[in-house]
């Protein structure tokens, strides 16, 4: 005979269904007029720069990039739920919250070009360079929030990461390490189905993502990620919590990324087929919150035709001053590897500026 | 002044710069209560307090991964890696990470982060404690590489190190913890990184090492002189990365004549980069090839044959014997 040593269970949370019809009353998010047409405006956005990266990468003027539609409300409602103070560390694909916490959207574009300045972070925007690695910003996310408990500042540090970076050892780690020294710190999982072509059922044995925060000791909680207001709403649990010392949280949006993996050669159509792809395009985020602020009076057609002319401006004067951008180049490239450069360095440099070479 | 062991002044050198600047945290696996496996923390968490010097969940990648998150915060992080041969767990947070950060940033962040790990054969560990990793970081930029030979150097080095705005990996010979003591002013000094340090005057060849090997070399070149009456100069290189080539070409200048020892496999590591340096920038002033004197490109072997794998002062002769007979 066995008794239970332990006992877990993973809330899953949904305010609108697919309609924009609000099915959990108890968890719309007190939000404002404004805000909530914040929250749809920031997502019109989203959508819009998408599209218009999409083309600019076909026409080979952007460089890496991953597309986010279908990502929307994962990625806005998480990030509208953070202080500017607070420090993201996102990773390639998380494009838009890095925009909307405060990175400028042309070095965005100089970042997927990749041009060092891309990275070059102002100073009063509190965000880490978009990670390539799959899951090593998950284990610097605990230094980060480490170092405003240690200060006594009252922030948060949030990373990202998606489904296949659930599957490795650094996730475990992240969190293991945020439960153990208790630290402000929120672990945003995107599942989005697919970790580039491998589906999210051949990650793990584990019937939901955020059960793997149990094992760290800290809170999982599962949502759905194409619900804006749910997002919102267990985000904002999750920032609020850390930054009222009680440890961190883990959070799996579930959701679905329309588009390729990236613009480098993926092909969505190799291993997921139309039927699932209509499927998730029934439950979009976009439709879902109109519909909601429509049937609230906050929302027209007209508004948001509108709100499509001003992002496309935005990104029209972005894009304009990362084409106006200087080159960099190789001797900037070896400036910048160390404080002072090497000896060595200082040799190399000059083999390739011809000046003063010995 | 006092006399030290390596070890001591290690722990001397960390409980000066933990007094001296805030920013600077001590962490790892054991490093806080107990002090370290070889108690190189030893009373530090007691003086400055858990939040300064704490122990860590058993996991590296987390360890460096806490560390670089820290610096972008404007710490001075010194974690511990307990062994050196368990770095590989962390290889993304420093190659990948860490060494990275600057350039990634066009200087936005850095990483001004000591890595402390103890490494180094001839103490009879288990597998992969041993190891002579150093080599690894050489193909690494972004990261400076330093190796102590002695108490003296190694709290110079250290303070160094930390102070350093850029990640330093910073690499304790356990043979040499507690091998011999060494008068160690109790003030503040500081090496400069990437320089290296004459241990020995000599005129007819030049030992190129590092680590435990420059003792073996100094012995090496005594029984030298003794048996063939020629005269070794020993350079200790102190940093391998970046080489002070600058020492290691005047001294050929005046022998003509140089190996390179280190307990290193031979392949692609810091010996076959001096060579290269020497190639490049010494060729005219030498009288013979420049000789590797190394274990095989084998594993760290198992504890039972590891002296024999090891550089002796023996082979080392053999090697000198063979660079002046060509």
């Amino acid at each position: 005979m066995s008794t239970s040593a332990a006992q877990f269970e993973v809330p899953y949370v949904q305010v609108l269904d697919e309609n924009g019809n609000v099915t959990n009353p108890d968890r719309v998010p007190s939000l404002n007029d404004e805000q909530l047409r914040d929250l749809m405006k920031r997502m019109v956005f989203t959508r819009i720069w998408d599209q218009r990266a999409i083309k600019l990468a076909r026409q080979g003027r952007l460089g890496f990039y991953a597309p986010v539609a279908g990502q929307e409300a994962s990625m806005i409602g998480s990030e509208f739920a953070t202080n500017k103070d607070d420090f993201l560390l996102p990773g390639y694909r998380d494009i838009p919250q890095c925009y909307f916490h405060g990175y400028p959207l042309h070095q965005l574009f100089l970042y997927s070009r990749g041009h060092q300045l891309g990275g070059k972070v102002p100073d009063d925007v509190h965000c880490m360079i978009p990670q390539i690695i799959i899951g090593a910003q998950i284990v610097q996310t605990p230094g980060v929030a480490l170092a405003f408990k240690l200060r006594g500042e009252k922030r948060v540090a949030v990373t990202y990461t998606g489904d296949g970076g659930t599957s490795q050892g650094d996730f475990y780690e992240g969190m293991n390490f945020a439960g153990a020294m208790k630290l402000p710190a929120v672990f945003f999982v995107q599942n989005n189905q697919y970790a580039i072509s491998v589906p999210r059922e051949l990650q793990t044995a584990a019937q939901t993502l955020a059960q793997k925060a149990v094992a760290a000791g800290i809170p999982g909680v599962q949502v759905d990620g194409m619900d804006i207001l749910a997002v919102y709403s267990v985000m904002r649990e999750a920032v609020d919590r850390a930054r009222a010392g009680e440890g961190p949280t883990m959070i799996e949006a579930i959701t679905f990324r329309y588009g390729p993996h990236t613009m480098s050669g993926d092909d969505p159509t190799r291993y997921r087929t139309q039927e699932t792809q209509e499927a998730w395009e029934k439950r979009d985020p976009l439709i879902r919150f109109r519909n909601y602020l429509v049937s609230k009076g906050l929302w027209s057609e007209q508004e948001e035709q509108a709100y499509i002319e001003e992002a496309k401006e935005t990104i029209n004067a972005a894009l304009k001053q990362a084409d106006e951008t200087e080159k960099m180049t190789v001797p900037q490239l070896i400036d910048s590897m160390f404080a002072e450069p090497t000896q060595e360095l200082l040799r190399q440099r000059a083999e390739i500026t011809g000046e003063g070479a010995n | 002044m006092a006399q030290m062991t390596m070890i001591q002044a290690i722990t001397h050198a960390l409980d000066l710069e933990l007094a001296r600047d805030e920013r600077v945290l001590v962490f790892g696996e054991d490093v806080g209560h107990n002090g370290g496996v070889f108690r190189a923390t030893e009373g530090l968490q007691k003086k400055y307090g858990e939040d300064r010097v704490f122990d860590t969940p058993l996991a590296e990648s987390g360890i460096i991964g806490l560390a670089n998150g820290l610096a972008v915060q404007g710490f001075r992080p010194v974690p511990e890696i307990q062994f050196f041969g368990f770095v590989f767990e962390a290889f993304d947070q420093i190659a990948g990470q860490i060494s990275r950060l600057r350039y990634r940033s066009a200087g936005r962040f850095s990483a001004p982060v000591t890595i402390r790990s103890p490494f180094g054969g001839g103490v009879h560990t288990p597998e992969l404690h041993s190891d002579s990793l150093e080599g690894l970081f050489l193909q690494t930029p972004g990261v400076k590489v330093v190796i102590p030979s002695s108490p003296y150097d190694a709290k110079g080095l250290l303070l160094s190190a930390i102070r350093d705005p850029d990640p330093v990996i910073f690499l304790e010979h356990m043979k040499l913890y507690r091998s011999f003591r060494q008068e160690v002013p109790e003030e503040e000094y500081t090496i400069p990184l990437g320089v290296a340090n004459v241990v020995r005057e000599g005129k007819d060849a030049t030992i190129v090492t590092y680590g435990a090997m420059v003792a073996t070399s100094v012995k090496a070149a005594e029984q030298w002189s003794k048996e063939k009456g020629l005269e070794a100069e020993v350079i200790d290189l102190r940093t391998i990365s970046p080489i002070d080539i600058e020492t290691i070409v005047k001294s050929i200048q005046k022998t003509n004549r140089a190996i390179v020892v280190q307990e290193a496999q031979r392949s692609a590591g810091a010996a076959a980069e001096i060579v290269a340096q020497i190639n490049e920038q010494a060729i005219y002033h030498l009288e013979a090839p420049v000789l590797r004197a190394t274990p095989p490109d084998t594993v760290y072997p198992f504890g039972m044959i590891e002296d024999d794998w090891l550089p002796t002062p023996q082979y080392i002769v053999d090697t000198l014997n063979k660079v002046t007979s060509l």
